[in-house]
């Protein structure tokens, strides 16, 4: 029986483990303390609203399988290849010997401090996609002085398709993200004034152009075609924000409680450092594939496989998509 | 005695086949980001001119891509060249430089 290194239990990790696991030995590593955190930090997901806590236990139930040796809490920190095999070195200094490797590193989401001009982490009243995530997870939307917000925007494109952050590409998720937020943020808060603010919005996939109708139809969410340039407290600590209203040419300000700020997604800390260290980095830090359409999940490197959002940004269904066609080549790769 | 009825005015679509692209050109050659914007509007909103006056920098920038050149130096006055709309923008556009340059060009196709 072959042996396999996996690296990261997110959806795309967990997804190749459990179709590897058939045939083969796998080692499943992760840094944190439980897998898919990326997951856990999320409450429905679109397009269909599951909840994430579902969707993380049917795929933490495919870990239940005794060629699967799930390690938490380790950190892999290179990868080396040793003749026709490959040394996995974890941050204890452990060593691994496997005859495959498939990473699956993941994303971290963009961090909003570096854009200041938004206020996030000076003033209250400015939160992110995934603070959001959770105060609709636990019920409990409140602007900055703890009391239930009569107005919420959504601002698009935070830490993508910017210079200024180094990040020219889209994020892919983020658009429908807000819809589906803005959706949630509305049926608990029937009431409150909901505005996204963006430049395009990119209704790709299936369902989201219908999701965006419904809620223009439903849920009465009103959408500004303008970037906000700047955010800033007033007296009574709501939030002042300056855009143009780019369909009408003129200038707009507004008042709101909460500013939700729409993160991008970047290669995450473990994505950057081992595609440095394999020499498979590619563009922003993400993981470079041998090519882009028919060797997607090969690295320049034999034996060495890649799969999920350490590529680029990717919604589940893709990831999980990748994952699979991973596992189809690594079997294939070690018959 | 009033009339009534339709007068014939001068049409006011854009005729793209009539247009004279000269000045966008000699500015793309001054400043190669000039064409770039993505029209996101946040050079505008954080304008301080904008603050006193009808001014709108983004459209005039889109105006002058699209080759309608009329009133644009008078509006381009209303500029102090403090280039904050260089500084929020997305897409890097050197837009203060962009500025300078449109005056130059705009004031010799006026001569
Ligand atoms: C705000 C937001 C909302 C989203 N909402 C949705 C949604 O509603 N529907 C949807 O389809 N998608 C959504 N997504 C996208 C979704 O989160 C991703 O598609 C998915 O999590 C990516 O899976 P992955 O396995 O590729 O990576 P990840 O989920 O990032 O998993 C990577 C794993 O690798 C681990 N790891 C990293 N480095 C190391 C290392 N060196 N050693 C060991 N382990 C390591 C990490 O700890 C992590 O557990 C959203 C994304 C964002 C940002
Ligand atoms: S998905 Fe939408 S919000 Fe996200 S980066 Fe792309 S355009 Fe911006
Ligand atoms: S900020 Fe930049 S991209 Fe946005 S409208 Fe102005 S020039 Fe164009
Ligand atoms: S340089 Fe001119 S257009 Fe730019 S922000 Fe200053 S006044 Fe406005």
């Amino acid at each position: 029986m072959s042996k396999i290194a996996i690296i990261g239990a997110g959806p795309a990790g967990i997804e190749s483990a459990s179709m590897l696991a058939r045939s083969h030995e796998v080692l499943l590593f992760e840094k944190s303390s439980t897998a898919l955190s990326n997951i856990l930090d999320k409450a429905y997901l679109f397009p269909d609203f599951s909840s994430a806590t579902d969707i993380a236990d049917s795929l933490n139930s495919k870990l239940i399988n005794e060629n699967i040796k799930l390690m938490l809490n380790t950190e892999v920190v290179d990868i080396v290849r040793n003749d026709s095999e490959w040394k996995i070195v974890d941050k204890s200094g452990k060593n691994y010997f496997v005859d495959a490797v498939l990473i699956t590193t993941g994303y971290q989401t963009f961090d909003a401090t570096r854009k200041e001009e938004l206020g996030y982490g000076i003033y209250k009243g400015v939160v992110t996609s995934i603070d959001m995530e959770r105060m609709i997870k636990y019920n409990q939307i409140v602007n900055s002085i703890n009391e239930s917000p009569k107005r919420v925007v959504f601002l698009q494109c935070v830490g993508s398709r910017d210079e200024k952050s180094g990040n020219r590409y889209c994020s892919k998720v983020c658009c429908v993200t807000a819809v589906k937020q803005a959706i949630e943020v509305r049926k608990m808060l029937p009431d409150a004034e909901i505005y996204i603010f963006y430049m395009d919005l990119r209704m790709w996939g299936q369902h989201f152009e219908e999701l965006y109708r419904e809620s223009q139809e439903k849920y009465d969410i009103r959408y500004v075609r303008g970037r906000i340039s700047e955010a800033s407290s007033t007296f009574d600590r709501k939030i002042q924000i300056k855009a143009e209203d780019t369909l009408l040419g003129v200038p707009l300000k507004m008042t709101t409680d909460l500013l939700v700020l729409m993160v991008g997604m970047e290669a995450s800390a473990g994505t950057k450092s081992l595609g440095c260290k394999c020499g498979i980095e590619g563009e922003y830090g993400f993981i470079k594939t041998a090519t882009p359409h028919l060797c997607d999940n090969e690295t320049s490197e034999k034996g060495l496989f890649v799969a999920g959002s350490c590529k680029r940004p990717m919604t589940i269904n893709d990831v999980i998509n990748d994952a699979r066609s991973a596992a189809c080549l690594i079997s294939e790769y070690l018959r | 005695m009033r009339k009534f009825g339709f007068s014939i005015s001068q049409t006011r679509s854009i005729d793209l086949d009539q247009i004279d692209f000269s000045c966008l050109d000699e500015l793309r050659e001054a400043v190669p980001t000039f064409m770039v914007c993505i029209n996101c509007g946040a050079c505008t909103a954080t304008c301080s001119a904008q603050q006193f006056s009808d001014f709108n920098i983004r459209k005039i920038k889109t105006m002058l891509m699209q080759g309608q050149y009329e009133g644009l130096a008078k509006q381009l006055d209303k500029c102090m060249l403090c280039g904050k709309c260089t500084l929020v923008c997305p897409r890097e556009v050197n837009l203060r430089n962009s500025i300078v340059n449109m005056r130059r060009i705009l004031t010799k196709k006026n001569k």
